[in-house]
């Protein structure tokens, strides 16, 4: 066990190439599926915490619900959609890292737009009396508040690429799992455990630890910050 | 630039949820008195003053100011302060520049403001970290600074001490002297007695009475805000 430990140690100091070949390609897949959620996703929470419509109330439940989804469901999903009989078969994206954007982007959107929802409808509460006093209504009045909320908007895309970067079961589903094109840290782990190469599962594990723990604390930090700065 | 006073109401009823929260209220509102308004909880004090400042609609009825361009003119102090998470500074300035104030202008203008309401000092903390007391002289120096025509205050001193009430009166005072109108909801009668000119007395959503300050307190007319000024006495 000690071995072990010490193995992925060793891998991690040592810059495994292979290691952080696999680290660098869960980043790029988990910050652009994150950035593409948070693009879609922040507007749409905005519009669900002001808009008045009907079946409003329904569309929150749904979306606060699949803040749980699972990510194998998601991915079996994005499989069938682009598997090559599938609607979107003819674009030959299954197996790529591409896919595996989709599938995660699929799975932070609602966390994002949830989270966004409740921010944004908490301040418009406070704010909307206030503004309209002033004169202030529209698009200027989101800005306004948008970008007075700027801090909690940030942690809920934080608590995104928390989830993102740290499941497995969707971009097994739809990346496959391939050596060198789209084998990421979590699938690497469960496979190479599975394998018996323990030190570099392990390696990796700390590793997916280590930005866990720092994006949490990011966004502590920045929450805190905030909080101190603006009040 | 003609005046936006008078202020007309006319047969004004505002119905929420199947209640009738004001019902049928005509009114004419002067420059020159400060008017307080009166009444219970739930008399409608809060929703008169939002139908008046135009942030609800009536249900029925009409509410008329008489000059052009009285959605600017005017201003409101809510008894919650509302602040954005930006300076004291900052949040004059926003004011400003919804009320359309050139840039050139607008930090002077603040400045000035915040002087005038005592928080100079305290221009460039954060709005949000201010005490109760300061928050709520600030959303009067956010008004200062638009030189409204007429201002209205709901309860602008429910949730302060003493001596923040103290504070925020002077400044009210300082409005009244510049040309504002006051119009105020409030629950203190001694502070209906030191602000103002005129009571306008609500009962269910209803003027039951409106009289001068000398003739309100020692004989009002109507047997609810006999009830009313007699039963508030002791805490006052």
């Amino acid at each position: 066990m000690l071995d072990t430990l010490a193995s992925g140690l060793r891998l991690v100091a040592t810059l495994d190439l292979r290691l952080w070949q696999v680290v660098g390609l869960s980043l790029v897949v988990s910050l652009s599926a994150v950035a593409l959620a948070a693009l879609l996703g922040l507007p749409l929470g905005a519009a669900l915490a002001v808009g008045r419509f009907r079946g409003r109330q329904a569309v929150i439940v749904v979306l606060n619900a699949l803040m749980g989804l699972p990510p194998v469901v998601v991915g079996l999903v994005i499989y069938l959609l682009l598997s090559r009989a599938g609607p979107l078969g003819e674009l030959g994206l299954l197996f790529t890292p591409q896919a595996m954007v989709i599938a995660q982007t699929v799975l932070v959107l609602p966390i994002i737009a949830a989270l966004a929802r409740q921010a944004v409808e908490d301040a418009w509460r406070e704010y909307e009396e206030q503004l309209r006093s002033l004169g202030v209504e529209g698009t200027r009045a989101a800005l306004t508040v948008l970008w007075d909320i700027r801090f909690s908007l940030l942690t809920a895309v934080l608590a995104g690429l928390g989830r993102a970067s740290a499941e497995v079961g969707a971009v097994m589903i739809v990346g496959g799992n391939i050596d060198g094109v789209t084998r990421v840290m979590t699938t690497t782990i469960a496979l190479e455990t599975s394998k018996g190469d323990l030190p570099l599962a392990l390696g990796l594990g700390m590793v997916l630890i280590g930005i866990v723990l720092a994006l949490n604390a990011a966004a502590q930090l920045i929450k805190e910050a905030a909080q101190r700065r603006h009040g | 630039m003609s005046a936006i006073l008078p202020l007309r109401l006319e047969e004004v009823s505002f119905v929420a949820g199947g209640r009738t929260l004001i019902d049928r209220v005509s009114l004419a509102l002067e420059a020159g008195t400060s008017s307080i308004i009166l009444g219970a909880n739930g008399a409608g004090k809060s929703v008169l003053m939002r139908l008046m400042h135009g942030l609800l609609a009536p249900s029925a009825g009409r509410v008329a100011w008489s000059g052009e361009g009285a959605r600017r003119r005017q201003a409101m102090v809510f008894q919650r302060p509302v602040m954005l998470r930006r300076s004291a500074l900052g949040n004059v300035i926003y004011a400003l520049d919804a009320a359309g104030v050139p840039p050139v202008q607008r930090e002077r203008l603040a400045a000035e403001a915040l002087e005038e309401v005592g928080l100079g000092h305290l221009a460039q903390r954060p709005a949000r970290v201010l005490s109760g007391g300061e928050q709520q002289r600030l959303s009067l120096a956010r008004a200062w600074a638009l030189h409204p025509e007429v201002l209205f205050l709901d309860e602008p001193t429910a949730s302060l001490d003493p001596g923040a009430t103290h504070e925020i009166e002077n400044i009210i005072r300082a409005f009244d002297a510049a040309g504002t109108k006051i119009v105020m909801s409030t629950h203190s009668l001694g502070q209906a007695r030191r602000l103002g000119d005129e009571v306008i007395y609500l009962h269910q959503g209803r003027i039951v009475e409106r009289a001068s300050i000398e003739r309100f307190f020692p004989h009002p007319a109507t047997a609810e805000a006999a009830a009313f000024v007699k039963g508030e006495l002791p805490w006052t």
